[in-house]
């Protein structure tokens, strides 16, 4: 098969400092047009779930509330993850263009950016940005400040609702949905809640259009993505590259030559060993060939020597920790997972154990109440599946 | 008042007494005493009318609120999987090793507290370690040593 | 109009109002959905997952309590996937549970026992968990156990105690596998701001909040021969023990409930109605001479308005949250505690018994009555004024145990002395009920005349909202009363903590001037008291008042003052209200407390 060189880009670091001018172009066009012009991109939610971005501002737009936020997902805490960081610390007017759009078109007055508590060296830098970002939105017109809210070491923050309420001073714990936050978000009110990658992504529509964004990447897949590649690879980093690849071209560029499997998405995320290399595409739901993986960017790789247990053993007890501990089929579930495969690696229990496990991540995937819970199943059945040999001697 | 007293008066002052208020209270509260006494959680509860038994529910929800007394420099080494794959072990053994301490336990003179954490995002740059507020990455057990002697000394510092 | 959604639940068509959720849709087919989290008096939590059903098209799973109708839905609230998920997060519940059924004191009485043999989960092959925890039972509260092994952290306690009472004693902690149910720094509940008020048990689903139960006791006392054995029971029981033997549909079973403790071996059965009828008879004078003096005197220092004192959970929650305000509070016992002393004094003298062998045990709607006669001030007669309280839970599993069929039984009266009752005592048991009782008994000292109200029914200060409000004009009173000429008196009613609180933040910041305020702890009054039957719901309280208001109306008498006990009483023995006997013996000091 031939080599098929990965296509890089150099969009969302790329350092555009005529961003201020970009913004005032922006400003002149109607609020519906950019709306138009952010659907039409099709643009995708770059957290991990993938909801397109312009029904996100639309939908919030349409609400008659007086009161409305903005808030940019910082609580970047998927294991494998540390894009969002970078894009923070290099190009942080971008994701403030972002936002400052987004306030215009939605009618927010205030926005926040929930900066998750690991990243709290972050905050004298970002003051400074926010500062002057401020007056470039005072003398465009826009009364929109943008405030830091840090986090506290709590990987659940990272779903949106439970963000919201830990900006409310509570537990993060997720909501019931409905409603959706952009009827009631933050304080009640209607929100726009996008990751920081999504709002970077704004400004190269923003700055080259939708149809120049909509070129890359594949099907339903478009754009440019920031893959953070880390694990068992030369060149760990920040990469990013074109959505629709497959793992088998990512694995030529970035493996050791030893690559036994990669995980997709994190520890939420799946784990594609290499005989399935091929036929896995990198994207949110296209068809291309054989299975799409949604992603948040995390590309974990892994040789031989690891031992598949320990990769699993290590997710679930992130999960143990991480879970909020309300929903029953998460709290538990995750213990149960964690305690059962210890005990089928010890002997305690039979290796059809293993089974009984399996559909209990098929009950976590259906009941749990929000994607943590949900994703769980991702890489405990992908492991299994792959690797249950190595499960149990 | 108390010093305690202050503090909480001081963050109440700058963060505002709304239960929106109550993380930055509390994360006020961790940067100056590194943990938040039950004191502490009953002024906070009297300032901003809520429950105590909500305050502890909300800060011991966090991983970094404190609610047990902790060193003045709290150490969290990552123990998620990219860390754990290179070396997370043995950066622990070297900080149990220059510390005489053990993981989740404190020095007797209440400088250091050798934690674990979840996934600090370095993963391209592991194993990393936060200790308070500042990161440090691609560790080795050598470049520990150093670390925690500069704390030692920094401490030493302060109190000349 | 409110616009009308269709949907197919299982098939069937059905038409329903938009906001109903799936839960309730189903609910009108007559399908059953279980739940443990979900409870009506309670926002919705949506945790346990139980209820989750299937919605063709989705791929998740969606909980109906938690989920609105949407047009053209279609739900099967019994597929295979349904089934089966069901199944597993209750088997998880249970690896997390201390499933020791057979020693719980809820056998029987558990909702995840029920769900479990409803599913038949016989062969669970989960990891039992409860080894690996560290669960902490603490029964250090005079009134509530706290059994973390038995939570199944629905947070049903946790909503009650904020949404309900206000008082947030509970909340949740920790996350993950860590998190639980806990106070304030995992203190006991005996150190914590709890009220005792029993809402959080009588919301628990499993046996991790129970009363803390005195049955063994009262079984040794009424075995032992040296030992004279009284019980006085409270207005409410007599709307809700039916409950607990299936004849809810009678609703009051006074006549039963006398029976059946004099069967159990009480050596006399009493009434607390006839302390209520007392607390009128002190309440009303401290009332009215607090009026005196406020009007006439002008005394700056006299407290209005007066609040009420009966309900113990009140009075916990004045004491950590308003001790500013203490000097409202009327210094009358609660008719319990009224009960208590007179027992082992003037009954004693009465019937020549040595106190010191009695033993005074009362029947109560109430977990906050227990805490309420540990109370060291509560030993005014020289002893222990009341020796157990238990609720009326407890009687239930009593009667049980003594094989007393309860619904066959002939209906008894009261014994003697202290036991007799007057409708207005028996209202008491309902929200507004012991405002009514006084303004029967205060109206008709001061004008000589019936308060102005059909029937003596005065129902502005009845039924379930959460404040009431109501106001009296005194015109043409007696001559010695001449003062409260023209005086509009005005009261106000709060049952409920949350509305106590609400009502106390009102009167604090002068926004509302009232004379007089009666406070209840529980929501309905003491017939949705935490001592009551399990389940409770707005239904059951309704059910129960009008038992209440339905006793009140078949009652020959219904004016306190009426009460010929309480005239013989006040005759024979306390001279008069408020008088010096009064004051050792029926009224009381309250005190501060640390807001934990």
């Amino acid at each position: 098969m031939a080599k098929k060189q990965l296509r890089r880009m150099d969009l969302i670091f790329a350092n555009d400092d005529d961003y201020v001018e970009i913004l005032q172009r922006t400003f002149k066009s109607s609020n519906e047009d950019i709306i138009d012009e952010m659907i039409s991109s099709g643009l995708k939610g770059r957290g991990g779930a993938g909801f397109p971005t312009g029904l996100k501002w639309k939908l919030t737009a349409e609400s008659t509330s007086k009161k409305k936020y903005v808030i940019c997902n910082a609580d970047e805490g998927e294991p494998g993850t540390f894009k969002d960081r970078e894009i923070l610390t290099q190009v942080p007017y971008k994701v403030l263009t972002g936002m400052a759009v987004c306030a215009k078109v939605t009618g927010a007055t205030e926005g926040f950016i929930y900066l998750r508590g690991e990243y709290k060296f972050l905050v004298p830098l970002l003051e400074k940005e926010l500062k002057r970002f401020r007056i470039i939105c005072k003398d465009l017109g826009l009364d929109f400040k943008v405030n830091i809210f840090l986090g506290s070491g709590a990987y659940i923050c990272g779903e949106e609702s439970a963000l919201m309420e830990s900006m409310e001073g509570k537990r993060g714990e997720p909501r019931n949905k409905p409603p959706f936050p952009t009827d009631s978000g933050y304080m009640g009110k209607p929100t726009v809640i996008n990751n920081v990658e999504t709002l970077a992504h704004t400004f190269t529509i923003f700055k080259y259009g939708a149809e120049k964004f909509r070129d890359l990447g594949v099907q339903d897949s478009r754009g440019s993505k920031l893959f953070s590649v880390s694990g068992d690879t030369p060149n760990p980093g920040i990469y990013e590259l074109e959505l629709g690849m497959t793992v088998q071209d990512f694995v030529d560029d970035f493996s050791d030559g030893d690559c036994k499997a990669v995980q997709v998405g994190g520890a939420s995320g799946f784990l594609v060993p290499r005989k399935r290399f091929n036929e896995t595409a990198i994207g949110y739901q296209g068809k291309l060939t054989g299975i799409s993986l949604p992603t948040g960017g995390s590309m974990m790789l892994f040789n031989s020597s690891r031992s598949m247990y320990n990769v699993l053993n290590n997710y679930l007890e992130f999960f143990q920790e991480e879970s909020c501990g309300q929903c029953t089929p998460c709290r538990v579930g995750c213990q149960q997972l964690v305690r059962g495969i210890d005990a089928v690696k010890r002997g305690q229990k039979p290796a059809a154990y293993l089974d009984k496990l399996l559909k209990l991540t098929d009950t976590m995937k259906v009941t749990a109440k929000c994607g943590l819970g949900q994703s769980v199943a991702n890489s405990f059945q992908s492991i299994v599946e792959n690797f249950r040999e190595e499960m149990i001697y | 008042m108390t010093d305690t007293q202050t503090l909480v008066k001081e963050l109440v002052n700058k963060h505002g007494n709304r239960r929106e208020s109550l993380l930055p209270i509390l994360q006020g509260i961790i940067t100056n005493n590194r943990y938040i006494s039950e004191y502490a959680m009953m002024e906070i509860a009297n300032e901003l009318d809520i429950s105590r038994s909500e305050v502890y529910g909300t800060a011991t929800f966090y991983s970094f609120l404190d609610t047990k007394p902790k060193g003045k420099y709290v150490i969290r080494v990552c123990k998620t999987i990219t860390c754990s794959m290179k070396g997370k072990n043995q950066i622990l053994l070297a900080l149990e090793d220059c510390l005489k301490i053990k993981l989740n336990e404190t020095t007797p003179d209440k400088k250091f507290t050798i934690l674990e954490t979840n996934c600090l995002g370095w993963c391209h740059k592991a194993p990393a370690m936060l200790i308070n507020d500042d990161v440090f990455t691609e560790l080795t057990p050598e470049m520990v040593h150093q670390i925690i002697e500069d704390y030692k000394k920094k401490g030493i510092q302060e109190k000349a | 109009m409110t616009k009308m959604i269709n949907l197919t639940i299982n098939g069937i068509a059905i038409s329903v109002e938009q906001e109903t959720t799936v839960l309730e849709a189903s609910k009108k087919l007559n399908i059953k959905i279980p739940t443990l989290c979900y409870h009506k008096d309670l926002c919705v939590a949506g945790n346990c997952r139980v209820c989750v059903v299937e919605q063709i098209g989705t791929k998740k799973l969606v909980p109906s309590c938690a989920s609105p109708v949407q047009e053209g839905m279609e739900i099967l609230t019994n597929s295979l996937v349904v089934r089966n998920s069901r199944k597993h997060i209750i088997e998880l519940l249970l690896s997390e549970h201390n499933a020791d059924c057979t020693k719980c004191y809820k056998n029987g009485n558990c909702e995840l026992q029920e769900l479990s043999s409803e599913y038949k989960i016989t062969n669970s092959d989960f990891i039992d968990l409860v080894p690996f925890k560290q669960y902490k039972y603490d029964d250090l509260s005079p009134s509530i156990i706290k059994d973390d092994s038995k939570c199944i952290r629905c947070q049903r306690c946790v909503r009650t105690c904020s949404e309900i009472q206000h008082l947030s004693a509970l909340s949740v902690a920790y996350k993950g596998d860590h998190m639980k149910i806990s106070t304030f720094a995992e203190k006991p509940l005996r150190d914590v701001v709890c009220s005792n008020c029993g809402q959080c048990v009588i919301h628990c689903p499993t046996g991790a909040l129970v009363e803390k139960n005195y049955i063994e006791e009262v079984w040794d006392a009424l075995g032992d021969p040296n030992k004279h054995v009284i019980v006085q029971t409270a207005p409410a029981v007599r709307v809700g023990l039916g409950e607990e033997f299936g004849t809810n549909g009678k609703g009051r079973v006074t006549g039963k409930m006398v029976t059946a403790l004099k069967r159990l071996g009480f050596d006399a059965v009493m009434d607390t109605d006839f302390t209520a009828d007392l607390t009128i008879m002190e309440e009303g004078t401290e009332l009215l001479t607090r009026l005196k003096k406020a009007i006439v005197d002008k005394d700056p220092t006299v407290k209005l308005p007066l609040f009420t004192s009966c309900s113990p959970g009140w009075i916990k929650f004045i004491e950590h949250s308003h001790p500013a305000s203490l000097g409202n509070l009327s210094s009358c016992k609660s008719p319990q505690q009224m009960f208590g002393t007179l027992a082992k004094t003037y009954y004693a003298q009465n019937r020549k018994i040595d106190a010191a062998k009695i033993v005074s045990v009362s029947i109560m709607p109430c977990t906050a009555k227990k805490f309420e006669a540990d109370r060291p001030e509560m030993r005014n007669s020289g002893y222990k004024d009341v020796d157990y309280v238990l609720t009326t839970r407890e009687l239930a599993i009593m009667i049980k145990q003594a094989g007393i069929r309860f619904p066959d039984l002939e209906e008894e009266k009261f014994d003697k002395l202290m036991g007799e009752s007057t409708g207005a005592a028996v209202i008491f048991g309902a929200t507004g009920g012991v405002m009514e009782a006084a303004l029967r008994t205060a109206y008709e000292i001061v004008t000589g005349r019936d308060v102005p109200f059909t029937n003596l029914d005065i129902k502005p200060v009845r039924g379930f909202d959460g404040i009431k409000e109501a106001s009296i004009l005194i015109q043409d009173p007696l001559p010695e009363w001449g003062f409260l000429n023209g005086v509009e008196l005005k009261c106000a009613i709060a049952h409920g903590l949350g509305n106590a609180h609400q009502l106390m933040t009102q009167i604090i910041s002068g926004k509302s001037t009232y004379h007089f305020v009666e406070f209840m702890a529980c929501p309905g009054g003491c017939l949705g008291g935490g001592g009551q039957p399990i389940p409770t719901s707005p239904e059951i309280r309704k059910k129960r008042m009008d038992a209440i208001y339905a006793e009140d109306a078949s009652l020959p008498i219904r004016k306190s003052h009426e009460n010929p006990e309480i005239i013989q009483i006040y005759n024979d023995y306390l001279g008069k209200p408020l008088g010096e006997l009064s004051h050792k013996l029926l009224h009381t000091h309250y005190y501060p407390r640390e807001m934990i």
